[in-house]
């Protein structure tokens, strides 16, 4: 069975005064209906273009796309603006991490949702309307009917955040894609928001791409688990499997470098030394050799020469490392003790 | 116990809500800081958590007396600096300093490394005896910057570079307090265990204390000995950081560690989580009572009228509620 998602080889470049930037480099993964695929990495790995292009919110006028995305069989980088268009919004959907620049500042939440409707819908206005209040009633605003006309200053950040997430189920999409959905937000009310989203899955079967740098949120509702470094796919594994069996240097790295509420660490913590490449300069041989601790368990110069590929060590566990797969094991065996036992 | 280094009590930050019209007057008082004690000792760190909103900024610019407050005193060294005139608080600003959570926006764009990071020294008339531009590219190296750097500007540098030329600038004069005002939270994950790494290291180096407001509670169980946690312009629990993170009392501090996830599938899972309904009052219209009863699972009648005072629930550990946890209603 094919996927409802599946991306293959999804190269994006920006050409720039100072160089091609490329910021994401053969990218694939593939998702299933009523399932979470979290992308997680940090600045400049390429995440949020990935969301993008698979949106079509890459101009291709300026910026070269290349690869496959195929929703349900059919290739949107194959489509032109048009057809990409009808989609979005309605198969397709996104939450942004900003819902104070994503909502239209003039206009009133319930015309903007009302809006979304009729674009995709042929329904009557007081039909779009009703839609809109039943969808902001089902994520959680109280008073619905009323809330329905206030402008989005008039909501707090949570408010506006499940105004946004009406605004994306509204259409009822296949695919939802939700790039830190819950960064601008605290702690009580990204909980709130992290719930809503679940349920809301678990009700229309979507399947959901989350974009994210938190390793407590994507433990929480993720399934698979995509780590991006330096444009790339550097592990791709279920969750269990990330958290428990994780094998690439910079997955083991991220692991290490967070800070625990449930437990007691020692005084310092073990970060990744360094900081992440430049997408204009990438280094010639494996993206994150310059910072990885283990290059010298593989022998000569591969990592700083060759570019490893991302293979396959398991049924649906991916790594891309020049080390062996039993050298990859007891390293990451002997730092997840470490993290386990909080001593370093 | 050595004396504090800052000392504030029951600080009080009001904000008036004008009403511009032919006679501008006040309308109304936003409580961003209402009533607020606490201590830092020297070489320690007490972390100030709580949602956006709750006032824990402004206590620490307030500390700082970068705020003119309302009422309460603040005693840095022993000293009342709380009605001192601008000027007359030059020579204290030499113990005390400050590092921005945004490192694009705390550093001057136009000046270069060696004149944000030497500033101290010519703002307090300071001569170091090797000379300040010795003196800068020693701090440099400190903070772990190259210090053939001097020269450049910070738009050449990342965002943990340019922490850490605010780090720089902080500890140049050998302050004895830094309020870090969400000194790592807009730095990745690989970054910000860099930056508390050396901030530790810089506290145990010169013993340095630290106020170090926050909203990530994973950062500040890391870095901090003792933990207050505000809510709405109150300290609602403060403990030493074990006894806050493993015996919560108040519910507040029990629903804000339980909405944060953990990062282990298998934990998470397991956790029961306290999924709080509701967003933050308004400071300008706080509710009466117990501010956190709109919000509260264990809330009863007395809540909603009687103001709970901070009080003493065992050694190092103090709660404002009425009905404080037990072992019994913990979730675990």
């Amino acid at each position: 069975m094919s996927a409802f998602l599946e991306v293959r080889d999804l190269t994006v470049s920006f050409p720039t005064e100072d160089g091609v930037v490329h910021a994401v480099e053969q990218v694939s993964f593939d998702l299933q209906r009523g399932k979470t695929l979290a992308v997680v990495g940090e600045s400049g790995s390429g995440k949020s273009v990935t969301s993008s292009a698979i949106m079509g919110l890459v101009n291709r006028r300026a910026a070269s796309v290349m690869g496959q995305v195929l929703l349900d069989g059919q290739d949107l980088l194959a489509m032109d603006d048009d057809q990409v268009r009808q989609l979005r919004g309605s198969k397709m959907a996104m939450i942004f991490q900003d819902p104070m620049s994503s909502l239209h500042p003039f206009y009133r939440i319930g015309a903007q949702l009302a809006e979304a409707v009729r674009v995709h819908n042929k329904v009557s206005k007081d039909q779009a309307r009703a839609r809109a209040v039943e969808m902001l009633a089902k994520v959680g605003i109280p008073d619905a009917q009323s809330r329905a006309d206030d402008y989005p200053h008039q909501l707090s950040g949570g408010m506006r955040q499940r105004v946004m997430i009406a605004m994306a189920l509204i259409n009822d999409p296949d695919l939802l894609i939700a790039d830190e959905p819950t960064t601008a937000l605290d702690v009580t009310v990204q909980a709130q928001i992290l719930e809503l989203i679940v349920s809301l899955q678990k009700e229309f079967n979507t399947a959901v791409l989350i974009i994210t740098h938190d390793l407590g949120i994507v433990a929480d509702v993720a399934d698979d688990v995509a780590v991006m470094y330096g444009g790339r796919v550097v592990e791709y594994a279920s969750v269990d499997d990330i958290y428990n069996h994780p094998q690439m240097p910079y997955t083991l790295g991220l692991l290490a470098s967070v800070p625990r509420i449930d437990k007691d660490l020692s005084d310092r913590l073990d970060p990744i030394p360094g900081n992440p490449p430049s997408p204009i300069s990438l280094p010639p041989g494996c993206v994150f050799a310059p910072r990885c601790a283990y290059t010298d368990k593989v022998p000569g110069e591969e990592c700083a020469v060759a570019r490893p590929e991302l293979l396959q060590v398991q049924p649906g566990h991916l790594v891309r490392c020049h080390m062996d797969h039993r050298t990859r094991v007891s390293v990451a065996s002997s730092v997840l003790a470490q993290i386990r036992t909080g001593v370093r | 116990m050595n004396d504090p280094v800052l000392k504030v009590s029951d600080l009080r930050m009001w904000f008036p809500v004008k009403k511009r019209g032919i006679l501008t007057r006040t309308v109304g008082q936003v409580k961003a800081v209402d009533g607020v004690s606490f201590q830092v000792p020297s070489g320690q760190t007490l972390g100030l958590v709580g949602e956006s909103g709750c006032g824990k900024s402004t206590t620490g610019r307030s500390a700082l007396r970068l705020l003119k407050p309302t009422s309460g005193t603040i005693e840095l060294d022993g000293q009342d600096i709380t009605h001192l005139s601008r000027k007359q608080l030059v020579p204290h600003r030499r113990a005390a300093q400050m590092i921005f959570q945004d490192p694009y926006n705390s550093l001057n764009p136009r000046h270069t490394v060696g004149t944000i990071i030497g500033a101290p020294f010519q703002v307090q008339g300071i001569k170091p005896p090797q000379g300040v531009p010795t003196a800068v590219r020693e701090l440099m190296e400190r903070v772990g910057l190259n210090p053939e750097h001097y020269n450049r500007y910070p738009s050449q540098f990342s965002g943990g570079q340019r922490q850490r030329i605010g780090i720089a600038r902080a500890i140049a004069l050998n302050p004895r307090l830094i309020v870090c005002d969400e000194p790592v939270s807009a730095l990745d994950v690989s970054i910000q265990a860099q930056v508390m790494n050396l901030l530790k290291d810089l506290q145990d180096e010169f013993g340095i204390a630290y106020l170090f407001v926050a909203h990530d509670l994973a950062v500040v169980r890391q870095i901090s000995h003792r933990v207050a946690v505000m809510y709405l312009g109150h300290i609602v629990e403060s403990a030493s950081r074990d006894e806050l993170f493993e015996r919560p009392l108040h519910p507040y501090t029990y629903a804000l560690l339980s909405a944060v996830p953990v990062p282990d599938p298998q934990l998470q899972q397991a956790r029961e989580s306290i999924v709080l309904q509701g967003d933050l009052p308004s400071p300008a219209n706080p509710p009466a009572g117990c501010v956190f009863h709109t919000r509260c699972f264990m809330a009863q009648e007395r809540c909603r009228v009687e103001v709970p005072e901070l009080v003493q629930a065992g050694p190092d550990h103090q709660v404002a509620c009425h009905f404080p946890l037990t072992v019994d209603t913990q979730l675990g």
